[in-house]
């Protein structure tokens, strides 16, 4: 059992995401950083999809109520457990009444924003419509429908077994798998329908320029900001079916990369798609960073997906190993 | 957009989107829930999910290729026939105007008819749900009035509540629970579209029709 001891926080359990609902119009939610949470959840010998607690906004402080093992990924928030510091992507043992601080995302070359909180069996939350990832538009999932406050009580899913071992960690995938242009965090990106529309110049600057991502991005979208993009002629679209990871750009000429928790379909034109394979590098880049865009084609986006899961299996390998 | 031939692009490697050619007609929507119908067997696909007079296909995993995967969509497109999906009828009572209508003065503005017109063009048709999308229990209308179409918002609302009837373009419909929008918002409705605890979830499936009945006008 954790109980959250935090004011205004905008953290929700999250698993993989809900998938199969579109046709109903739900969106697929999920873990911002889907390898944090899967790694972390392996860590534990839970299933990669358990659901955990995506903390955006430090600090961050539960209590854990009930004996647990736990594994802390994502961002380095020099975690405290009673004061004790904790290595991040690592598992640790808590004694009931414990509390757990998460402090800020550490500056250095894999700053990232969000940490994720898997505990053993983990978060104990009904499945809606075939998962437990919290909805927040339609206010159902996760915890209530809602971000946790301060106060919640969250279950972990009963062990079919006794102990879960602890003590070992994995090297995060920011260093496993870096990926920068100029010094700059970067995403690969496929372009879209409307690629073409854009002016010549407005190609180029969507891939030579950095886009700085604003204050106004969160769950739904990361809205960002550069040199504004312009079509050739103004755009007449129909509302179509989106994903996570469309790049699109209205009338402003400012992109809005949709995130996790955005509208399964939309109406702006698309210059291009985050791939799902860098849409995690994408959810860990701070609010206030620079990014760029690294123009790929399908084969190579499904290389790298393949190059991900790789990462994950090697993951659960060296886990095997350490729980023997 | 409206070429003379289908089109179909890639929304990374996670989805395929399929793009009729032509005007929006429900015709080519029927095609459409036709050509859903029979992709969504396919093993590669997640979830074929209709949007206006295009397709989202949703990949479990994506092939290494995707030629032969549009190839295919292209094939199936030609051979299939219009699927007319025979629904229900549901009536929605609406209050236009008012307070829950705060944009039909800009309908009015832009349209240049009078309240009273936009609300009989608007309450005429009979529409048909061509698909369910942007949020929970959404649904896309066919079949509005296009001399009312309006423009949509130049800044989104931060929120409008839901039951909120709107018009976008020259697309209609109503928000199943509150959130941002860039439509104008003409009047209100008290129906729930969505409960996650039902089989199906979704108050309204493609193909099923919805009427507005004038509850009352605010002007």
């Amino acid at each position: 059992m954790i109980e959250i001891l935090s004011a205004s926080a905008l953290a929700t359990v999250q698993d993989l995401g809900r998938i199969g609902a579109l046709q109903w119009g739900v969106g697929t939610s999920g873990a911002m950083d889907p390898l944090a949470l899967a790694a972390g959840n392996l860590l534990l010998g839970n299933d990669e999809g358990a659901a955990a607690i995506e903390v955006p906004v430090f600090p961050f402080d539960v209590r854990f109520t009930g004996d647990c093992a736990f594994a802390l990924t994502g961002a380095d928030c020099a975690a405290r457990l009673d004061g004790t510091p904790l290595l991040p992507w690592w598992t640790h043992r808590a004694r009931a009444g414990q509390t757990l601080q998460l402090g800020l995302p550490q500056p250095g070359h894999w700053r990232a924003s969000r940490a994720y909180l898997c505990v053993a069996g983990g978060i104990d939350v009904p499945e809606v419509l075939g998962s437990r990832s919290t909805q927040l538009r339609g206010a159902f999932g996760g915890h209530e429908g809602r971000a946790l406050r301060q106060g919640d009580r969250l279950g972990t899913v009963a062990l079919g077994h006794e102990q879960v071992a602890t003590g070992f960690g994995l090297v995060p995938p920011a260093l496993a798998l870096p990926l920068q242009v100029d010094g700059v965090a970067a995403m690969r990106v496929l372009p879209a329908a409307e690629y073409a529309l854009f002016t010549d110049t407005s190609q180029q600057v969507f891939w030579r320029e950095e886009w700085k991502i604003t204050a106004q991005s969160d769950r739904y979208g990361y809205r960002l900001a550069g040199t504004p993009l312009e079509p050739k002629a103004a755009i007449e679209m129909r509302s179509h079916g989106i994903v996570p990871g469309v790049i699109q750009v209205p009338s402003g000429g400012q992109p809005i990369v949709q995130m996790r928790d955005a509208q399964p379909s939309g109406g702006y034109p698309k210059i291009g798609t985050v791939i799902e394979a860098d849409l995690w590098r994408l959810g860990q880049a701070p609010i206030g960073s620079r990014i760029r865009f690294i123009e790929t084609s399908w084969e190579e986006a499904v290389a790298a997906l393949e190059q991900s899961r790789r990462w994950l299996a090697e993951a659960r390998r060296l886990v095997n190993l350490q729980r023997g | 957009m409206n070429a003379d031939t289908p089109s179909i692009s890639e929304l990374g490697t996670s989805a395929l989107l399929f793009e009729a050619p032509g005007d929006m007609t429900l015709r080519a929507q029927q095609r459409i829930w036709a050509l859903a119908k029979e992709v969504a067997r396919w093993t590669e696909v997640r979830e074929a999910v209709p949007g206006m007079n295009n397709l989202l296909v949703s990949l479990a995993r994506p092939p290494i290729h995707c030629a032969d995967l549009e190839a295919r969509l292209h094939a199936a497109w030609d051979a299939v026939e219009a699927l007319a999906l025979k629904g229900r009828l549901v009536e929605l009572p609406v209050v236009y105007g008012g307070e829950h209508g705060p944009h039909l003065a800009d309908v009015v503005a832009h349209t240049g008819l009078s309240v009273d017109e936009i609300v009989e063009r608007h309450s005429a048709p009979v529409y048909t749900v061509y698909a369910l999308g942007s949020h929970p229990g959404y649904c896309y209308l066919g079949g509005m009035d296009p001399r009312i179409a309006t423009p949509r918002r130049k800044v989104p609302v931060l929120s409008i509540p839901g039951g909120a009837v709107s018009i976008g373009g020259s697309q209609t419909g109503v928000s199943a629970s509150d959130g941002p929008s860039g439509w104008n918002t003409i009047g209100s409705t008290t129906m729930h579209f969505f409960d996650p605890t039902q089989d199906p979830p979704a108050l309204l499936q493609p193909g099923d029709s919805i009427r507005f009945r004038v509850e009352k006008v605010i002007r």
